[in-house]
């Protein structure tokens, strides 16, 4: 088991590396920045300026370094637009961003665990077939839209729920269906494909054989081990969550970090961009990591796949 | 690891080729699979041809404005007419034909995308299979990196630092989405190299190239068919998604992501400008997902009971 973690922690060291590095060529291959800072029709002394003001004048490997090292001693460099510290605007934003993550993946396995088990117990049933709509469904929304339904329906007709903002709990009802929905099929699928395989094993027919109950069987012995794989899809969509939230937070104009990265995005804003695309990718790759060595613990048969 | 069972699009379970899945196919089951080939295929063939044959069923031209017939509403409302049977957008301009010609942009992006991620997905998907020790690790660092990456966030940062246009967003997102090919075409390749056929190929003294050409790549061809099929439909989505903020397709080309983003200020009064390319969104991406869910159903029979 340490060497299994030992060898993970190495590949997630060098995915951080070459995330970060991604991340900062991300915005200096695509185009000339200096010009893009200083907006269309700047005269070449002005993008000079800026080139000098930022530093981006000097070698791209020294920028790297450069950005690397400030990047370690948690100096995230300034905000062109907000003109604030970047790492307290990233700080300030990430609550939300995780409220919203969580409360989806939990939406998704709330709705995703019971069909994905009623659809398993009873295969080509009403239920599967209800299920397999959903999952199906589900997956052809555009994410945006459904969330401009939801508005339609709960603000503006029914006036339930406020359309945009992020300071009650309420303003997480729709972001949470809208971004949660689209995960859950997979976990559905997951869980459905597992629960028939689980109970067609020898341990669960041993299990019905002792005379235990139908109830006990399924959830105690079947789901428990359907469950297994679910856990580390959860962390890894979780991961995904974060990154995918930049368009529903957009939309409800949710405060958090994937409503930075639009504003950022749209007003050119490099180092609060660079920040939260190398801060999603590392927490996804955190994820991924812990997702892995939970697997390996749960599933003693991963770790010599490994 | 876990990293590869799951791509960024999140949701479909990879093809399995190893048989003994659980489960006979029912006889239900089976004719939903069908079906699912058949209605699929059939309303993505209707919206392929609307498509192609846009000039001719379109009413209007697309892009000409009529600032005196602004935002009328579709026919089925009391002032609706039949002269422009979706209504009108806020600059005047046709929905229908606007409806009508996004179609075309959506499934160029599909096609491409689909096309320029699978090609780089399989390159490194079946080198990564048929060649394995360090050219299969340096693949899977490769993907696990790819994967670490927010597609979306990079995608609207590559788009807003060049600006957005239509070649733009293909080269963007086929550049970013060939994980899922490398994934497939890996595992499927892994099982075929194996195969009595590809041994006898090599005893025979055929060339590593020949072997890949003439005997890996025609049967791993179906597993490239379906990913390509449901990588196309989420590259749809993602296209819609970056025009929607406003950093993918620009105006005044009809793209239906970005007909929802124009009209969402007028989304209280005139509802409709937004639900048209909604809903032709969601039908397209539902047509395409279950012809790929058929045609997956169709080339692995085990998996036909376990998902």
């Amino acid at each position: 088991m340490t060497g299994f973690v030992l060898r993970r922690l190495a590949l997630a060291l060098a995915v951080g590396i070459a995330v970060s590095m991604l991340s900062f060529a991300l915005v200096r291959l695509t185009g000339d920045v200096a010009t893009a800072i200083a907006g269309e029709g700047a005269r070449d002394e002005d993008i000079q300026l800026v080139r000098q003001t930022y530093g981006l004048d000097r070698p791209i490997l020294v920028q790297y370094l450069a950005w690397l090292g400030e990047l370690l001693r948690g100096e995230l460099g300034t905000s062109y637009f907000f003109k604030s510290p970047v790492s307290d605007l990233v700080l300030s934003k990430l609550p939300v961003t995780l409220i919203l993550g969580l409360s989806s993946l939990l939406f998704a396995l709330v709705i995703a665990v019971p069909l994905g088990v009623l659809a398993a117990l009873r295969p080509d049933s009403a239920v599967d077939r209800l299920a397999l709509g959903i999952a199906v469904t589900g997956q052809a929304m555009p994410n945006f839209f459904l969330a401009l339904l939801l508005i339609m329906l709960f603000s503006i007709t029914l006036r339930w729920l406020p359309v945009s903002g992020s300071g009650t709990w309420q303003h997480y009802v729709m972001p949470t269906v809208a971004l949660g929905y689209y995960v859950a099929p997979a976990f559905m699928r997951l869980i459905r494909a597992g629960m028939i395989e689980t109970l067609q094993s020898d341990f669960i027919r041993t299990a019905r054989a002792k005379g235990l109950s139908r109830s006990r069987v399924i959830l105690r012995h079947g789901l428990r081990n359907a469950l297994t794989p679910v856990v580390a899809l959860a962390v890894v969509q979780l991961g995904y969550l974060l990154g995918g939230s930049v368009v529903i937070e957009t939309v409800f104009a949710l405060d958090g970090l994937g409503y930075l990265a639009y504003q950022s995005i749209t007003h050119k804003d490099l180092p609060v961009m660079q920040v939260v695309v190398l801060m999603l990718s590392v927490i996804y790759v955190l994820l991924t990591l812990f997702a892995d060595v939970l697997n390996a613990y749960l599933d003693p048969r991963l770790r010599a796949a490994m | 690891m876990s990293a590869l069972a799951s791509s960024d699009g999140g949701a479909e379970p990879l093809p399995v080729l190893t048989p003994g899945s659980p489960g006979r196919p029912t006889s239900g089951a089976r004719w939903w699979r069908h079906k699912s080939l058949v209605l699929g295929g059939g309303v993505l063939a209707v919206i392929v041809l609307l498509a192609l044959f846009a000039p001719l069923l379109a009413p209007h031209d697309p892009y000409v404005q009529n600032l005196a017939r602004r935002t009328i509403p579709p026919v089925w409302y009391d002032k609706g007419s039949w002269a422009h049977p979706l209504g009108t957008d806020a600059l005047g301009r046709d929905y229908l034909s606007r409806t009508i010609y996004g179609a075309r942009i959506s499934l160029l992006i599909g096609v491409s995308v689909a096309v320029l991620s699978g090609l780089i997905g399989t390159v490194l998907g079946v080198a990564a299979g048929y060649f394995g020790g360090r050219v299969d690790l340096l693949v899977t660092f490769l993907i696990t990196v790819r994967l670490a990456l927010p597609v979306i966030l990079v995608a609207l940062a590559a788009v807003a630092v060049v600006g957005g246009s239509l070649p733009l967003v293909i080269l963007v997102l086929g550049l970013l989405k060939w994980d899922r090919f490398v994934v497939v075409m890996r595992s499927a390749t892994q099982s075929v190299r194996s195969l009595d056929y590809v041994q006898a190929a090599r005893a025979s003294g055929a060339s590593t190239a020949r072997i890949i050409w003439r005997e890996v790549l025609p049967n791993v061809l179906p597993f490239l068919i379906v990913t390509a099929t449901l990588e196309a439909a989420s590259a749809i989505l993602l296209e819609a998604a970056l025009s929607f903020l406003g950093l993918g397709i620009q105006p005044p080309l009809p793209s239906w992501g970005l007909m929802i983003s124009e009209a969402k200020p007028y989304m209280f009064f005139s509802f409709w400008l937004i639900a048209i390319p909604g809903a032709c969104l969601a039908t397209l991406i539902l047509s395409i997902n279950l012809l790929g869910d058929g045609l997956r159903d169709a080339i692995s029979p085990d998996r036909r009971a376990a998902t």
